[in-house]
C-alpha cells in the first residue's frame, strides 16, 4: 500500500477515525507522517490531513460532480491536488461533492453567522414581496377586489421604497 | 525603507498588557473574505491577482483605522523583512513566500492587520494583547462591516462567505489565543488537556499555528469549524473552554510548587545560568528557556522584573529579529553568538532567582 500523501513510499501509518459515522482511513509514509505531525499529538489534527486526501476521494465518490467549473476552468483534479477551490462559483459546480465534504467538517451544512448588510436588506424585501404576493394571489382568488387592490398598491409602495433606499 | 522603524519597538510590542496576561498571551480573531467576481488568489492568474490587490488595497485603506496604515507589496519586502514579519505574527508563513500580486495593509497602533491575496483575497486580524477574544472579534466585526459596503463580498444564503478553502467556509472565522502554559507542561497533564480540547472540535497548535511546534511552551488554541455556528457562539465557546485551561494551568502551577518544588526551582535555576552565562546558543533552547524564566517571573522569584522583559527577549531573540539588529544576514553560528550575547548584557541587571531556602537537603514531599 503506498503513502496517500507522497504516493511513493510504502505506507506504515494507518489512521482510522470515525467522522459523522463514517469511517475515513489514511495510509501514511513514515517520513509524511513526521511532516503532517501525526507522531506529535501537539501539532496533529486529523481534520486537516482529511481535508486533502478524503475530501477529495469524497468528491469523486459524489459522482456527478465531473467537468470543469464554468466560470473559472477549475476541476476535480486540481481540488485534489491542492485542497482549494477555484473560485466562488466552484461552489455551486461542485455543489454535491462540496456538501458531504461540509458534513464531515462543520457543524452544520448551513450559515446561519454573520451577513453583508447590503443583503440582508434585500432579503428582507424579498421576502416581504413575496408574502404580499401570495396575499394579492389569495385575494384574486377569492374575488375579493378590494382588498386586492391594497395589496396591489402596498407592493408597489414596498418596490418604490426599497429602490429609493439602494439608490441613496 | 526599513521595516524595523515602521514597527513598534520590541519593548513597546512586549510593553502591551490585557486581562490575563500571566498566561494567555494574545489573542487573536480573523475572518476569510472573497470578491464575488474573482478567482481565489491561488488558482488566479499573475495579472489578476496585482489587478485585485490593488482595488482590495486602496479599498481597505479607505477605512477609518487603515486611513494612515502602513501598506507593501511583498515584492517590496526582502525575505528578512518578511520574516520579521511572521515573528510579529502579522503575517503567516505561507504569506511570507508570496510576491508580486500579494500585499498587507498594517494599522498604525498594529491591532489590526489585513493579509491580500495570501490563500483568499482578504485575511484581515484584530490582534491583542492577552485574554480579549471577545474585543478582537468586535473590532474585527466592525473594521470588516465598514469595508463591505466598499468591496463586492463572495457571499451565499446558505453558505456563507465563501472561501477557497472548504474548512473556512460559513463564517470564515478562527478565533485563537496564544497561551504559555509551563504548568501544564512541567507536571505532564498537557496531552491531556490537548486531547480535551481536541474533543471540543478545537485544535491545539504550536506557535505559529498549523503544523508548527509549540517551542517555549507556547500553544495556539483556535476554532476549527466555521459553518453551522454563529461568530459569537464560537467566540463564547472558545472563551469558555481558555477560562478552564487558564484555570488548570493555575492549579498545576500551584501544586507543582506545593509537591516539587526542587524540581521547578531547579529548571528556572538552570535556566537563569544558562541564559544569564552562554555564550552560544540556539533560538530554540532560548524560546525554551525564556519559558522558564518567565515562569520564575510570575512566581515571584525575580522580583523586580515583570513579564514584559521576557517576552521582549523572546521577540528580539528569534533570527530574523536577531539580523535586523545587525543589518544583514549571518550564519547560524554566528547568530547563535550574537544572540547569547545579547542575553547575557540583558541579564546582567537581573538578580540571580530569589528561591526560598527551605534548609532541606532533600525533600521528601510528605
Amino acid at each position: 500500500m503506498l503513502c496517500d500523501i507522497c504516493k511513493e513510499k510504502e505506507a506504515t501509518v494507518h489512521l482510522t477515525q470515525m467522522v459523522e459515522g463514517k469511517t475515513k482511513k489514511i495510509d501514511l509514509c513514515e517520513s509524511c507522517s513526521k511532516a503532517k505531525g501525526v507522531d506529535d499529538p501537539t501539532g496533529f489534527s486529523l481534520a486537516d490531513l482529511l481535508l486533502g486526501l478524503g475530501a477529495s476521494q469524497e468528491m469523486e465518490e459524489s459522482g456527478s460532480t465531473t467537468g470543469k467549473c464554468p466560470k473559472c476552468g477549475f476541476s476535480q483534479t486540481d481540488f485534489k491536488k491542492t485542497g482549494r477551490l477555484g473560485c466562488p462559483d466552484c461552489y455551486d459546480h461542485f455543489t454535491e461533492g462540496v456538501e458531504s465534504l461540509l458534513k464531515s467538517m462543520h457543524k452544520g451544512t448551513r450559515h446561519v453567522g454573520k451577513a453583508p448588510a447590503v443583503w440582508q436588506q434585500t432579503k428582507v424585501y424579498v421576502d416581504r414581496l413575496h408574502s404580499l404576493q401570495s396575499k394579492l394571489d389569495k385575494a384574486v382568488a377569492k374575488e375579493d377586489y378590494e382588498k386586492a387592490a391594497q395589496l396591489r398598491d402596498e407592493i408597489s409602495r414596498v418596490k418604490s421604497e426599497y429602490s429609493e433606499s439602494t439608490i441613496s | 525603507m526599513n521595516i524595523q522603524d515602521i514597527l513598534s519597538k520590541p519593548e513597546d510590542a512586549a510593553g502591551r498588557e490585557g486581562p490575563s496576561n500571566k498566561i494567555v498571551l494574545s489573542s487573536r480573531v480573523r475572518l476569510a473574505r472573497n470578491l464575488a467576481t474573482m478567482p481565489f488568489p491561488g488558482w488566479a492568474k499573475k495579472s489578476v491577482r496585482v489587478e485585485t490587490f490593488k482595488h482590495i488595497r486602496d479599498n481597505v485603506m479607505e477605512v477609518d483605522p487603515m486611513r494612515d496604515a502602513f501598506h507593501t507589496g511583498m515584492e517590496e519586502l526582502s525575505t528578512l523583512d518578511k520574516q520579521l514579519l511572521v515573528e510579529r505574527h502579522f503575517i503567516s508563513r505561507e504569506h511570507a513566500a508570496k510576491t508580486a500580486g500579494s500585499g498587507m495593509v498594517l494599522s498604525g497602533d498594529e491591532a489590526l492587520c489585513v493579509m491580500i491575496n495570501e490563500e483568499d483575497h482578504l485575511r484581515m486580524q484584530a490582534l491583542l494583547p492577552g485574554l480579549q477574544v471577545d474585543k478582537a472579534w468586535m473590532a474585527i466585526d466592525q473594521f470588516d462591516t465598514a469595508l463591505e459596503s466598499n468591496l463586492d463580498y463572495a457571499f451565499c444564503e446558505r453558505r456563507g462567505y465563501l472561501t477557497a478553502c472548504p474548512t473556512n467556509l460559513g463564517t470564515g472565522i478562527r478565533v485563537s489565543a496564544m497561551l504559555h502554559l509551563p504548568g501544564l507542561v512541567l507536571s505532564e497533564q498537557i496531552n491531556q488537556i490537548i486531547q480535551a480540547v481536541n474533543k471540543l472540535g478545537l485544535a491545539v497548535r504550536g506557535l505559529h499555528g498549523e503544523g508548527t511546534e509549540a517551542l517555549g511552551n507556547v500553544f495556539q488554541v483556535s476554532n476549527q469549524m466555521t459553518l453551522g455556528e454563529t461568530e459569537s457562539d464560537i467566540v463564547e465557546r472558545l472563551n469558555k473552554v481558555l477560562l478552564q485551561i487558564i484555570d488548570h494551568e493555575e492549579n498545576a502551577r500551584a501544586k507543582l510548587l506545593e509537591n516539587k518544588a526542587k524540581m521547578i526551582y531547579n529548571h528556572i535555576g538552570r535556566a537563569y545560568g544558562i541564559l544569564a552565562n552562554s555564550h552560544s546558543i540556539s533560538s530554540k533552547e532560548t524560546m525554551n528557556l525564556l519559558s522558564l524564566f518567565r515562569l520564575g517571573i510570575d512566581l515571584s522569584l525575580f522580583p523586580g522584573n515583570k513579564p514584559a522583559l521576557t517576552e521582549e527577549l523572546f521577540i528580539i531573540t528569534q533570527p530574523a529579529h536577531l539580523q535586523k539588529t545587525r543589518a544583514g544576514k549571518l550564519s547560524a553560528e554566528k547568530r547563535d553568538i550574537l544572540r547569547a550575547n545579547l542575553l547575557r548584557s540583558r541579564l546582567l541587571k537581573v538578580d540571580r532567582p530569589a528561591t526560598p531556602d527551605t534548609g532541606k537537603t532533600e525533600e521528601n514531599g510528605e
